[in-house]
């Protein structure tokens, strides 16, 4: 099997517009959830989210693109645009043929639909914009990115919720090793804070009101984020004869179904998740250093994922560190895994460990060192990157410094 | 219009009962959304169909459903709880 390192990495985030803009906040436990500016935000119950009130989409894109851009195709767009770049790779000839594009997303063009939506059934108009459809659809971010880096192997978007991202890389990272691609662009997008995507999360009461506090037995509920995280990966004895800088290599992927609850998450596929990326990296449990929690700051999520890492790691639980970047940028949803994987490749190369702000205090069934409120140095070798999906659906990454 | 308690609680245990898939005369005050076999996203679902009955809003989050002034323990308490809302409601 081939074995697949990172050459490259992008976001746009609430909390920063460039790699080290984000590792930056993380840091210095920034957090980037304040008051949603969105149409109609007086009829939302919940008005907070990790929004990216800086973004000007006029000083990136042109009216043309505009027109056929939602704003999680912008999002994708610029941080490929950022890991390609850091990669520095031009797709042409055979590489091109054997580099692709994988990206998770759980609302695609969301923010397209509700605009026009409102068109029809509000403003009583007949007529949309003739691009609705590949403005919108889910695969339109993974489709721009194709085309204009000039990837013309294995390519689509995959849609698991809050594991999106996970499950993306996770297929990158197969084909790779598998010998079916040589370069894969991939990671998660996600643009859902408009009324409609908001107003969605509020009719299932999990939201909190005034901040994501994960692990803390204070918690109450996530908080919506957008933006995305792209890397590109690629074959590894490829990267080092082409001198490229590694930033990490992936050396596992598991991913798992509870079969049991559409909402609530189970322990078990939990554990079972985090066992087979172990597994599938080839290293022991007590190799884990430090874990980047899915911790959404949920009653539910937050005691699951917490007993399942005491299931998958037995009293190595202990010893390790977890922490929930969520508090910071928010719920990215399928984005998330993207995104919070800055945070292992930080862990990994800079020694530091990003913290779980806004822990205010100790649960019992919530007894990991969860890292609070600030960041830590430590020396780790191996990191997890957990996402555990509404369906039930798990995808756990492993990866190792280099 | 003003409801009397009487007819808050029929009202209540209509929702319970089709939300339970229960006949209405299984439900009475006394039964918990529990022992009716009423889960988390039962809750959730209940409490949207009663806000859209009533014309209300429940303050209810369900990371803690304990901190809520609105009492879900059983469907007497979920009616009292209503009479409140209403009750405080600007005519």
């Amino acid at each position: 099997m081939k074995r697949v390192v990172i050459t490259g990495a992008g976001t746009i985030n609430a909390r920063g517009h460039t790699v080290s803009d984000t590792l930056e906040a993380m840091r210095e436990g920034r957090c980037g959830i304040r008051d949603l500016d969105i149409r109609d935000v007086d009829r939302l119950a919940v008005k907070i989210g990790g929004q990216d009130i800086d973004y000007d989409e006029h000083s990136h894109f042109n009216r043309q693109q505009i027109a056929l851009y939602d704003r999680f195709t912008q999002f994708a767009i610029l941080s490929a645009g950022q890991a390609i770049a850091q990669a520095g790779l031009e797709f042409s000839g055979s590489l091109a043929a054997r580099s692709g594009v994988v990206l998770g997303t759980s609302g695609g063009g969301l923010s397209t639909q509700d605009e026009n939506y409102r068109v029809v059934y509000e403003e009583g108009k007949n007529r949309v914009h003739p691009f609705v459809v590949p403005k919108l659809m889910n695969n339109a971010a993974a489709s721009h990115v194709s085309m204009q880096w000039n990837l013309k192997g294995p390519s689509f978007t995959v849609a698991t919720a809050c594991a999106s991202s996970n499950h993306a890389m996770g297929q990158a990272f197969m084909m790779i090793r598998s010998g079916m691609a040589d370069v894969m662009v991939t990671g998660g997008s996600e643009a859902m804070l408009c009324f409609g995507g908001v107003k969605a999360w509020e009719g299932l009461r999990v939201m909190s009101k005034d901040a994501c506090r994960p692990f803390s037995a204070t918690r109450n509920g996530m908080v919506q984020g957008e933006g995305a995280g792209v890397f590109v990966f690629e074959e590894m004895t490829r990267a080092k004869a082409r001198g490229a800088e590694i930033l990490a290599e992936v050396i596992g992927f598991a991913m798992t179904s509870d079969a049991e609850d559409i909402v609530m998450p189970s322990r078990q596929g939990a554990a079972r998740a985090i066992k087979g990326a172990m597994q599938d990296a080839g290293i022991d449990r007590s190799a884990v250093g430090y874990i980047n929690a899915h911790g959404t700051g949920t009653a539910a999520n937050d005691k699951t994922e917490c007993a399942a890492v005491a299931d998958a790691f037995g009293p190595h639980a202990d010893r390790l560190m977890i922490s929930s970047t969520k508090s910071m940028h928010g719920h990215l949803i399928g984005g998330t895994g993207a995104v919070e994987l800055l945070a292992c490749i930080m862990a990994l190369r800079d020694g530091v460990i990003a913290p779980t702000i806004g822990y205010e205090e100790h649960d019992p069934e919530c007894a990991l060192d969860v890292v609070p409120n600030e960041a830590r140095d430590a020396k780790v070798d191996v990191v997890l990157s957990n996402a555990f999906a509404f369906g039930g659906l798990n995808a756990v990454l492993a990866l190792r410094g280099v | 219009m003003s409801h009397t308690i009487d007819e808050i609680e029929k009202k209540v245990i209509a929702i319970i009962a089709e939300q339970a898939m229960l006949d209405v005369q299984d439900v009475t005050a006394k039964s918990t959304l529990e022992e009716i076999g009423i889960d988390s996203l039962g809750v959730v679902e209940s409490i949207f169909s009663i806000e859209e009955e009533f014309d209300i809003s429940v303050p209810f989050n369900a990371n803690e459903p304990e901190k809520s002034d609105f009492d879900i323990s059983t469907v007497g308490s979920i009616a009292n709880a209503i009479f409140g809302l209403l009750s405080e409601k600007p005519a």
